[in-house]
């Protein structure tokens, strides 16, 4: 469903730009299909945040294509919604204007998309919390409307760029768990970027290992873990091997 | 309520002050006339100073909704291109560095003493201000805001409408605050340099005939006009945007 073939991302440099280029990302070639959760994994600067912008059509691609069911990827694709680090609601908009704030850059809003919205809240545990401002809450529940507001779009790829990677280990944990049961059985294709070898070994099906300067994909790992997975497989020896081998490829490549 | 209590304490012991300072020092009327005698002549000429604070009122009204329509789109014009801030900003800085008292009588000649002048000299006064608060206010909305709204496919006019000028509403007020006090100014500017109402006509035309407690009595008009209308801006700005004001004064 994903395809991205030789993905290569230049900054700057180009019309005499100062300091010169900066080769983001070099040759990527990854496939993702369909219903499948994959992570990208890599040191910082290794361009895992620029992939996922690439996919979106936030950024254009420097070389190589981005395909989504086989068409090139021009502008933010409407089938993609995207979960940032931040939570970045709108300041002044009530949780509930936040969630349904991409319905209504389409037109009106009906009262099934504010049913909707409602059910994903309360589905992350935020029933009685609509009328609140984003201030009000805490980071956790703040991030947690910014997933709403992906879901709410109905994607059929949710593009997330460390979305844990702000919140303390606990919610960390309880989200993480929280994302797969929305996830399962929905079929959505989940690209999700973090820093966390244990957090991206317990969600994904695949675990992409980028290396960095030039960002580039070291290794691909497959999970076989059964699903619905729990924290209680991290002690499993499956799971430990894949996240030593993780360990190996990530430092060898920055110690390089 | 309370709140009220220590400014007025103060207003009224400087009056009494005032009052009572002028007698014991034996100060002539005609140099500082005290607040009874202000206010006996304001009273007494009545009818004439209310149809010049009209008029002024009428002035800064007209200049500064002429700021406010030239301002903003102004601002998102600059905001929204730096080849056209490039361009816009010296002819602001030039603007502004003129002086607009040298620029008055100019325009009073050039158009005649009607109401035009006077609203273009309020308007030269007060909306470079605005401008620039306005475009701060623009400039500064968060680009993780603006790539989120760009990820939801948000147009570019949906982008300005819906993220950036609702992040702008607190600096687009601190502007509209400074540029209707301002507009009082530049109304009496335009009113001394040609005119034939206003209270800064008044003003002139009363001291040409040593009416100094009509002249203070006009001052002090001016004075309350300014404060009044600073706190139209201010609670206009509390009942429409009540969360600007939040967004302000952040809390943890």
């Amino acid at each position: 469903m994903i395809a991205l073939e030789g993905v290569g991302k230049i900054f700057g440099g180009r019309g005499g730009g100062r300091g010169g280029a900066v080769e983001a990302l070099r040759d990527v070639t990854l496939h993702v299909g369909a219903g499948e959760f994959v992570s990208l994994i890599g040191p910082s600067g290794c361009g895992k945040s620029t992939l996922l912008r690439l996919v979106n059509g936030l950024l254009p691609v420097s070389s190589g294509r981005v395909l989504v069911d086989g068409a090139a990827v021009r502008g933010a694709h409407p089938d993609m919604a995207m979960v940032f680090q931040a939570p970045v609601l709108l300041p002044w908009a009530t949780v509930l204007a936040n969630v349904l704030f991409p319905l209504t850059l389409k037109g009106r809003t009906g009262a099934a998309d504010e049913e909707r919205a409602r059910g994903l809240l309360g589905k992350v545990g935020l029933a009685g919390f609509e009328g609140r401002l984003p201030r009000e809450l805490s980071g956790g529940m703040q991030q947690r409307v910014a997933i709403c507001r992906a879901l709410v779009q109905r994607p059929r790829v949710l593009l997330m760029d460390e979305p844990f990677g702000a919140l303390d280990a606990l919610t960390r944990e309880e989200l993480s768990l929280e994302l797969l049961d929305i996830w399962a059985g929905t079929g959505m294709t989940v690209l999700f970027v973090t820093h966390s070898i244990a957090e991206a070994v317990l969600l994904s099906d695949r675990v992409v290992a980028l290396a960095a300067r030039p960002g580039r994909v070291a290794d691909v790992v497959d999970i076989p873990l059964p699903r619905p997975r729990s924290f209680g497989q991290e002690a499993w020896p499956a799971f430990q091997e894949r996240a030593q081998h993780l360990r190996g490829l990530l430092f060898q490549r920055v110690a390089a | 309520m309370r709140a009220a209590v220590p400014p007025v304490l103060s207003i009224v012991v400087l009056l009494l002050a005032w009052e009572y300072g002028t007698a014991a020092f034996h100060v002539p009327a005609f140099l500082l006339p005290p607040p009874s005698a202000v206010w006996s002549a304001v009273v007494g000429a009545w009818p004439t100073v209310l149809r010049h604070s009209w008029a002024t009122l009428a002035t800064v009204l007209m200049g500064f909704a002429a700021s406010v329509a030239i301002s903003l789109p102004l601002a998102v014009v600059i905001a929204g291109s730096r080849p056209v801030a490039a361009a816009v900003y010296p002819l602001l800085v030039i603007t502004q560095s003129v002086p607009k008292v040298a620029l008055a009588p100019i325009l009073i000649v050039a158009l005649g003493a009607t109401a035009l002048p006077r609203i273009i000299v309020t308007v030269l006064v007060a909306f470079f201000p605005l401008v620039v608060s306005s475009v701060a206010g623009l400039m500064a909305t968060p680009p993780e805001l603006m790539e989120m709204a760009r990820s939801c496919r948000a147009t570019r006019w949906q982008q300005l409408f819906r993220i950036q000028l609702p992040f702008a509403v607190p600096f687009v007020f601190a502007g509209l605050k400074v540029a209707v006090a301002l507009c009082v100014v530049g109304a009496v500017v335009a009113e001394f340099v040609g005119a034939d109402e206003g209270l800064g006509y008044l003003i002139q035309t009363s001291m040409a005939f040593f009416k100094v407690g009509l002249a203070f009595g006009a001052v002090v008009i001016l004075a309350a006009l300014g404060i009044g209308l600073f706190g139209v801006v201010a609670v206009a700005e509390r009942v429409l945007f009540p969360w600007a004001i939040r967004l302000e004064t952040p809390t943890v």
